[in-house]
């Protein structure tokens, strides 16, 4: 046995996935497709706000849904009686979606539709908090959703979510009147992790704040498809 | 994360030939500001080499200080959460992260059979 050497190679431990998140994004800009990661925890109501977002974002342009789930395709049905291009990706035991398995997500899509017709593509990630964050899917934007049951502290303790987060909705505001819950805290703590993230508060119970989600969603995709 | 740091391994012992070289130590820069909990690797790594080329490698992780800088005043500091992240100097949000958010590999000792 020889004396021990030491390979200094100061390696990022994600950059297989971080590779293929770039390969992904160059497939997504090469079919003009914009891609949003859609990430909260189990329950804030992604799959929900989903399909009321896509009920008229459909109408507008042309849509399809990578539905991330663990164990099931429940979401996916749901999605599906939309009549858009759904395809979903159980994880099994990971708690996210990395690189390479929307990387799959997108081939089985391309099985479905031609994604050079696609406008948006939505992908809804495995509800937690905490893993999504770090892992580089190729998305454009990152939406992160924190449902006011969740309670405001939420920000701090999972800064890392809050903090990569481009849009941040605040979901089912229409329990506010029933709960002890401080929203200016909430956006306060939110302001204190992500000074840059853009904040809407949204009810898909009341429908309020979905203009302002749709007009943001549909800005940036004529921005994208402009560029 | 720990699928990665195995992935990251193999990629790089496939330029070494793996069977020529045993891994004594793989050493991890993580930083303050990321969502691995170091002792929580250790052991998921462990777990997950037992058997494999890998069984008789040591993790260390050196931690690096999640570090901010303030935008009013430019002054470095350490962001607590009970202080919702904002600088001790002027009480402002969390701009400009300094380190913090490292994930990486920082060297590997081995040896040549």
């Amino acid at each position: 046995m020889h004396l021990p050497i030491s390979d200094k190679i100061e390696l990022n431990i994600l950059h297989q996935n971080s590779h293929q998140a770039e390969k992904n994004k160059i497939k997504f800009n090469n079919y003009n497709l914009l891609c949003l990661n859609i990430m909260s925890s189990p329950g804030a109501g992604k799959t929900r706000l989903l399909e009321i977002t896509l009920e008229d974002l459909s109408k507008k342009f042309h849509s399809a849904v990578l539905e991330g789930d663990m164990t099931t395709n429940l979401d996916a049905a749901r999605l599906e009686k939309l009549n858009i291009p759904v395809v979903p990706i159980t994880t099994g035991r990971a708690c996210h979606l990395d690189a390479n398995m929307v990387s799959g997500g997108l081939k089985l899509l391309e099985k479905k539709i031609n994604p050079d017709l696609l406008d948006i593509l939505l992908v809804e990630n495995v509800g937690n908090l905490v893993c999504p964050a770090e892992f580089e899917i190729g998305e454009h934007f990152k939406v992160a959703l924190l449902s006011i049951t969740e309670g405001e502290d939420k920000p701090l303790k999972y800064p890392i979510m809050f903090r990569e987060a481009d849009l941040i909705l605040i979901t089912k505001v229409d329990l506010l009147p029933h709960l002890n819950f401080d929203i200016n805290e909430l956006k306060s703590n939110i302001a204190s992790t992500n000074p840059r993230a853009n904040v809407i508060e949204i009810s898909s119970i009341t429908k309020s704040g979905f203009d302002l989600w749709q007009d943001w969603i549909s800005k940036k995709i004529l921005k994208f498809k402009n560029n | 994360m720990t699928k990665c740091l195995i992935l990251s391994m193999e990629e790089w012992a496939e330029k070494k030939n793996k069977k020529k070289i045993v891994v004594e130590k793989i050493n991890l820069k993580i930083g303050e500001f990321t969502c691995v909990e170091p002792i929580s690797l250790i052991n998921t790594f462990n777990a997950a080499v037992l058997g494999s080329w890998l069984d008789s490698s040591e993790i260390t992780i050196e931690t690096i200080p999640f570090e901010g800088k303030c935008s009013k005043c430019n002054r470095l500091y350490f962001p607590k959460k009970e202080n919702g992240y904002k600088s001790p100097c002027c009480n402002f949000n969390l701009e400009e992260i300094i380190s913090g958010r490292e994930l990486k590999i920082a060297s590997i000792d081995f040896k040549e059979k």
